[in-house]
């Protein structure tokens, strides 16, 4: 039995030690925002954040992590799409297909944590998500759009 | 602008008021994602909340239109949501006629089965060739008009008046001359048991309100926070998961797998043959199926194509450039070999492309539920109709004991429109009856069994006179007809190959040449073809507008002028390549170290046009700065969602420009994953601005199109940046240092 700590809830899961933590979360958990596309950490279809950052969670060993490790899916990034990505992604109509999608928010939103207002470079380095719709001009106003938001929400 | 007026058949009306399906439910099972399930989850079959969609009892007015009491609108859309924003676009027509009130509309999938039983009501489901709304504006806006004519009539027969004396705007009915008021939800029950109107009349242009209008997509908000249920997120009540590998040699077949090596591995349930070509672990979760999977000992027959190769295939390839063998003329006027024989200069040329995979986001997947007498699907298809054929055939069930379920596409791009995934989950669900069963692929599968962007190469020459005048065009496309890869049998001409260079039709080529002569030596390798988003037009737009624009520099001519000068003919044409080489300022200098290339085309009966600005450090490294666009088609339904096509296709089609080819090695694909097929990212996305130009009088199709000219529009930009022309692609290792 693995303890994790998803979305702030204390979990058990009883699956080999290899299990990325992708399939934990799908396959036990019913937390199916978080994608698989191609299983090797190249596409960030299936980031999460674990302590905050953007982590790929097809190349996580569900063996190292524990309770320390806070892992939040994109289910729980707000309870009602409030999150300045989500309202700014709301506002440009980012998705197309929407595969990516949970995965680009929540590279996203991991930048924002760390970098409140980035350049275009920050986003350039930081979100490197495949999109194979295409929605990268959306997606980058879309980060400007929420920084914007969440200044707004500040003041 | 004419109005379109349309007779009702007697025969549809029987079939739509005998409301056979009233309110059907999609059947959809869904997963549970709720705040509790990480609490107690252990296994699948433990966390999976189920529930099933309630059936709503809600009057159908018409096959294409529900309402609710409370004014909720249900709007029925046939054709498959993949990204391209049909689903909002369909909607949008028929609200306009409906004049229902926008901010209550919803849409829902009927199913390909539904559709048989009442005879075809929603017309096609295939989705591809950008014809959602193009080739289906005229009986949607049908299916709203004569359902706004039916409710007008039932508030009209409630007040006893006239109807000719009531109207309706936002889903509220007035009758004019008092003043009353009624609105849809109150009066739909009584309009879906009139007749319909023999005849309607759909709007002038020049009225609509919502056509035309960006308004938001109407299937974001669960795409923002992972309750969108994708086809590979699916989850039925006792469901297994399987996971397949077929023979990675095309046309080889499975020998033999020994199961006995993975029986006892966690969780496996069965491994089983799937139609001779594949094998197929299912087991309780899939993260259980693959990992079984990749250490089962399979054997495969690799058959005849075991020694295929891109050279051989290069080699087949240029013996199709030269030949008289299995040529087909696409098109003919004039006499080509005289003019370039007269010629003052002659210019040739020779270009190839690439295969090409879709690598949608959402690999191949399909569930499937099998009984002796019952079949059915949930899958996401761009063709609902040959999916449901695909899974009847399967099962050995007549299809009216079958039905699919469609989800929305993790992309789409044409791969789905081939049902392989379906006729492969029926075949594991049929081995384990009353089972519900997931398939779906690795991306390592993806890549092996794709339905693959043709390959072809294009030898072109082009004769010039004393005064730099065009005087014949010569092409020879050699290559492979994805026509001929469904029908191996298949000896006669596929047009499509010819797209953007035909006569007439919507794909004509954009200029009058005094002698052209187009031609096609139809070369098939044994690698499974398939519709690649745009098709043929990606290459023959590369090959057309490339040459057109070394034609002007050997002419010593200005790449626009040159155009110009054989657009006289083709002025939808001219107007989109007029608007971007004005925004761009063509002719004026770009800032220092970019330089411009321009490309235009007519293909899914719409017009494009693109100004590329790239520059080229001097270590080679290409960078795309802008790109203007231009499209004309004819009517515009939601122009932010155009613009969102168009940076999409971009993305699509200079993806492949930059990084894209499938090679062959021993008969099978030698790319697996997005290390060695990358897409573009983010820091590679150029500023696209997009000029929506609607002329009227026509549909055009959106999501294909733009595809066309970003690559060539790059290409002519390169060239005008280093001197290099590109003939080979992808572009990933060519040095563009110039000089």
């Amino acid at each position: 039995m693995t303890k994790l700590k998803i979305n702030g809830k204390l979990v058990e899961v009883d699956v080999d030690s290899s299990t990325p933590l992708l399939w934990v979360l799908r396959e036990q958990l019913g937390l199916t925002g978080t994608k698989y596309s191609c299983g090797i950490g190249l596409c960030g279809s299936c980031t999460v954040h674990i302590n905050g950052e953007a982590v790929r969670s097809c190349l996580v060993p569900v063996a190292s992590l524990d309770t320390s490790k806070n892992v939040t899916t994109i289910e729980a990034l707000s309870s009602d799409n409030s999150h300045p990505v989500q309202q700014a992604w709301k506002e440009l109509d980012v998705p197309q297909c929407g595969y990516c999608q949970p995965g680009m928010i929540m590279s996203a939103a991991a930048l924002l944590n760390t970098n409140a207002d980035p350049t275009d470079a920050d986003i350039d380095s930081n979100v490197t998500n495949i999109c194979r719709c295409g929605t990268f001009n959306r997606v980058r106003r879309g980060i400007h759009l929420a920084v914007d938001i969440a200044k707004r929400g500040r003041s | 602008m004419k109005k379109d007026i349309i007779n009702v058949s007697r025969r549809e009306f029987f079939i739509t008021s005998g409301k056979v399906g009233t309110g059907f439910t999609l059947g959809l099972y869904l997963s549970g994602c709720s705040d509790d399930s990480a609490k107690t989850s252990r296994v699948v079959s433990d966390v999976t909340k189920v529930q099933v969609a309630s059936i709503p009892k809600v009057p159908e007015v018409n096959a294409w239109v529900m309402i609710h009491t409370d004014d909720s609108v249900i709007i029925r859309i046939a054709r498959s949501e993949m990204g391209q924003g049909t689903l909002t676009g369909l909607a949008q027509l028929v609200a306009e006629e409906l004049e229902c009130d926008w901010s209550k509309v919803t849409t829902e999938y009927p199913t390909p089965g539904q559709n048989i039983v009442r005879d075809n009501v929603w017309g096609s489901f295939a989705t591809g060739g950008s014809q959602g709304i193009r080739g289906s504006h005229l009986y949607v806006r049908k299916g709203g008009a004569v359902a706004r004519h039916m409710l007008i009539e039932a508030a009209a027969e409630k007040w006893g008046v006239p109807m000719t004396e009531c109207k309706a705007a936002k889903s509220v009915i007035t009758h004019v001359p008092s003043g009353r008021t009624t609105h849809y939800g109150e009066v739909a029950k009584a309009a879906a048991d009139l007749f319909p109107p023999e005849q309607i009349e759909l709007k002038d242009p020049k009225d609509w309100k919502l056509i035309g209008q960006s308004v938001k997509r109407l299937d974001t908000d669960d795409k923002l926070n992972g309750k969108q249920i994708y086809g590979a997120d699916l989850t039925l009540p006792g469901m297994l998961n399987a996971c397949i590998k077929a023979c990675p040699v095309f046309g080889g077949k499975l020998k033999s797998f020994d199961a006995s090596k993975v029986n006892s591995m966690p969780g496996v349930r069965k491994v089983v043959a799937v139609n001779d070509v594949a094998v197929a672990v299912v087991a309780d979760t899939w993260w259980q199926a693959k990992t079984a999977l990749d250490t089962l000992p399979i054997i495969w027959d690799e058959g005849s194509n075991v020694n295929v190769t891109s050279a051989s295939i290069d080699t087949m390839l240029d013996e199709g450039l030269t030949s008289k063998d299995k040529v087909f003329v696409g098109n003919k006027n004039g006499d080509v070999n005289s003019a370039l024989k007269g010629a003052t200069k002659v210019v040739e040329a020779t270009y190839r492309y690439p295969y090409q995979n879709h690598a949608t986001m959402e690999p191949m997947n399909a569930t499937a539920l099998w009984t002796e007498n019952k079949c059915e699907v949930w899958c996401p298809t761009q063709n609902g109709t040959a999916a449901l054929h695909a899974a009847a055939d399967a099962a050995g069930l007549p299809v009216e004991k079958c039905d699919v379920y469609k989800l929305l596409l993790g992309g789409g791009f044409g791969r789905r429109g081939a049902q392989d995934y379906v006729t492969q989950a029926v075949s594991i669900a049929k081995q384990l009856p009353g089972t519900p069963v997931k398939l779906l692929w690795t991306r390592e599968e993806d890549m092996a069994q794709g339905r693959y962007h043709p390959i072809t190469k294009c030898k072109m020459v082009g004769g010039i006179d004393e005064k730099g005048n065009l005087t014949g065009l010569h092409v020879r496309i050699s290559g492979q007809s994805i026509l001929a890869g469904f029908n191996r049998t298949r000896n006669d001409a596929d047009m499509i190959t010819f797209q953007g260079m035909l006569p007439e039709g919507d794909h004509e080529i954009s200029y009058s040449f005094p002698n052209l002569l187009v031609e096609h030596a139809m070369r098939n390798p044994p690698v499974p073809p398939g519709f690649w988003r745009g098709v043929n037009i990606n290459q023959n737009a590369i090959y057309m507008e490339s040459f057109i624009d070394e034609l002007a520099h050997a002419s010593g001519q200005d790449p626009l002028a040159f155009r110009r000068k054989l657009m006289a003919k083709h002025p939808k044409n001219l107007a989109v390549l007029n608007a971007v080489a004005e925004k761009a300022s063509w002719g004026k200098p770009a800032d220092k170290g970019v330089y411009r290339g321009l490309a235009v085309c007519n293909t899914f009966a719409s017009y494009v046009a693109a100004c590329a600005e790239v520059s080229v450090n001097e270590k080679g490294e290409l960078k795309i700065h802008r790109i203007i666009a231009a499209t004309d088609p004819g009517y515009a339904v939601n122009p932010q969602q155009i613009e969102a096509q168009v940076e999409g296709s971009f993305v699509f089609g200079l993806s492949a420009l930059l990084y894209g080819e499938c090679t062959i090695k021993g008969g099978a694909v030698e790319q697996s994953n997005f290390h060695d097929y990358p897409s573009m990212l983010i820091n590679e996305m150029p500023k696209v601005e997009v000029i929506v130009m609607p002329s009227g009088g026509f549909w055009g199709g959106i999501g294909e199109p733009t595809i066309a000219v970003a690559a060539p529009a790059v290409l002519n930009a390169i060239f005008a940046a280093t001197g290099k022309r590109i003939r080979q692609f992808p572009l990933k290792g060519t040095d563009l240092r110039a000089g």
